[in-house]
């Protein structure tokens, strides 16, 4: 069992962080920033997967060095860029080396990002990678022999099963329903998109009462206000309300990174109580971690 | 001409499982050359459908579904039969089944499959409504198509990519279809059936069965002139 799964079964709060992996083969500044920043600081770190489209190493990759290092990865995967064959494979791959948490993502448009022409090829869609991997750990997977039985596996893998939710996106009721499906999928937790807003947050989370699943509220970090405003305008799901945006205005230029690690800790603060965890996605400011857990009164 | 299947029979009862009463509507246009449409398929339908203890409200031939202008007229005369339906069952391509659904405020529920269009979209051309994926899920979606309305083709639901707007992450210029399909789910009472897990598609359907290939149609349409003949001849 990861030490993920492990920490929420005991009903402890959890923290994770995210990292990004970089364009081209120079890998060591994010392996040190994880081992200094992250290691001792969150209980897992989500490595992404062609985030926002653009082409970089992988997140597998990553995941294993991670995983080296002594911490424990979660490997994002979406169903942008596999049929169900490389996802399937990728997902045994994982297994083999050690890697127990998926979080599976539809993923964003080819459109969104650096390879604009590129086939989107969404074979599955994030509640068909779920049931692949809960097939998988029965020892099957999506295939038929010739005489219609699901194949077999020689070894099946065990997975901590992961999705997403937009819970302040513009309509939550059918959120809820997407969610319901994943969790029937075999969803054992859920990493939410950004949340800025403690209220709607929790209207949400009683809306989403029924269902057994581990919820991690998304926290992305807010650089500027500038960069909140963008995330207003041009980022689907997410809004940040104008108090926080006023309160990065009016921070001095080089006070901006407390300031910004002080809002990420009060928002922790505010909705620990309705969840079981936070998900930090930091965008480079690793080292902000530390900070943050201790303005959110967890460390 | 738009080439078409038939829907296995308990497939079209399972859309149906909820419907005690269905109007039945039929098209006249490509199915016929299918020799799957028409008159015999209608009477065939309506036993089914009576077969399975529902009540028919009514049923009506029309000779191009996917002309939905003339759907509007035609089905005007019936607005009765179609009111007292729970359902529509609806035997025509995807684009037909997209007309009707546009056109009346009940369930529709297609009855065929479509795995050939030729980038023919009927008589509703201004977008591209069918994508001939061979396994069609309108029953399930208001009778609007992700596939073709969704710019990731998902199945199962919106991603979180939806803007405020109700507009696409791809672009404000398009809406996102799983918003639009769960509008129209709300106004028909169905939200419920945004809940059905619909599996992956089988993308074999999307290519041609030698089956069709074997057909005097496709011998019409596609073979040339001398090996026609022959194909004629075999099919008989």
């Amino acid at each position: 069992m990861s030490k993920l799964q492990e920490k929420l079964a005991a009903g402890q709060f959890v923290v994770t962080g995210e990292v990004g992996p970089p364009k081209g083969t120079n890998v060591g500044p994010l392996l040190e920033e994880a081992e200094r920043y992250l290691k001792d600081t969150v209980t897992a770190v989500n490595v992404t997967d062609l985030q926002t489209a653009v082409m970089r190493v992988g997140s597998l990759a990553i995941c294993r060095l991670l995983k080296e290092r002594g911490i424990e990865p979660v490997f994002q995967m979406v169903c942008r860029d596999r049929n169900r064959l490389a996802l399937q494979s990728d997902l045994l791959s994982g297994a083999v080396l050690g890697i127990e948490n998926v979080l599976a993502l539809t993923g964003d448009h080819t459109v969104m990002g650096d390879h604009q022409g590129a086939m989107p090829v969404y074979d599955l869609d994030s509640v068909g990678l779920l049931k692949a991997m809960t097939k998988l750990e029965a020892g099957t997977d999506l295939g038929v022999d010739i005489k219609g039985k699901p194949n077999q596996l020689d070894g099946a893998p065990k997975f901590f099963k992961g999705c997403c939710v937009t819970p302040c996106g513009p309509n939550p009721a059918a959120q809820i329903i997407k969610l319901e499906k994943k969790v029937e999928a075999g969803a054992q937790f859920v990493q939410t998109q950004a949340v800025y807003d403690p209220a709607v947050f929790d209207k949400f989370m009683r809306r989403a009462g029924h269902l057994k699943v581990y919820v991690l509220v998304g926290i992305v970090m807010l650089k500027s206000a500038g960069m909140a405003k963008y995330m207003n305008t041009s980022v689907p799901g997410v809004q940040v309300p104008d108090d926080i945006i006023k309160r990065l205005a009016d921070a001095a230029k080089e006070d901006r990174e407390k300031v910004s690690t002080e809002i990420c800790g009060q928002l922790i603060r505010q909705m620990k109580d309705l969840c079981q965890g936070a998900h930090l996605m930091t965008l480079g400011w690793d080292h902000c971690v530390p900070g943050i857990i201790q303005a959110a009164g967890l460390a | 001409m738009n080439a078409t299947e038939r829907k296995p029979k308990k497939d079209v009862l399972e859309y149906l499982k909820d419907a005690q009463r269905v109007f039945i509507l039929g098209c006249q246009g490509c199915p016929v050359g299918c020799e799957i449409g028409g008159k015999p398929w209608l009477d065939e339908m309506a036993a089914l459908v009576a077969g399975a203890g529902k009540e028919v409200t009514g049923s009506a031939l029309i000779d191009m579904i996917c002309n939905k202008a003339l759907v509007g007229i035609r089905l005007g005369r019936l607005a009765a039969q179609i009111e007292a339906a729970q359902a529509v069952l609806v035997g025509s391509c995807g684009v037909g089944v997209q007309a009707v659904g546009n056109m009346v405020a009940r369930s529709v529920v297609p009855a065929l499959d479509t795995i050939c269009m030729g980038d023919y979209q009927g008589l509703w051309p201004s977008e591209e409504r069918c994508a001939e994926c061979g396994e069609c899920m309108l029953a399930y979606t208001g009778g609007l198509c992700p596939i073709t309305l969704c710019a990731k083709s998902l199945v199962n639901g919106s991603c979180g990519g939806t803007r405020f707007d109700g507009s696409c992450e791809v672009t404000k210029e398009r809406r996102c279809g799983w918003q639009m399909i769960y509008e129209r789910l709300e106004r028909l009472g169905r939200l419920d059936d945004l809940k059905h897990y619909n599996v992956p598609k089988d993308f074999r359907k999307r290519d041609i069965s030698d089956a069709y290939r074997r057909t005097i149609r496709w011998a019409l349409e596609v073979v040339e002139q001398e090996q026609a003949k022959e194909v004629k001849t075999k099919g008989k």
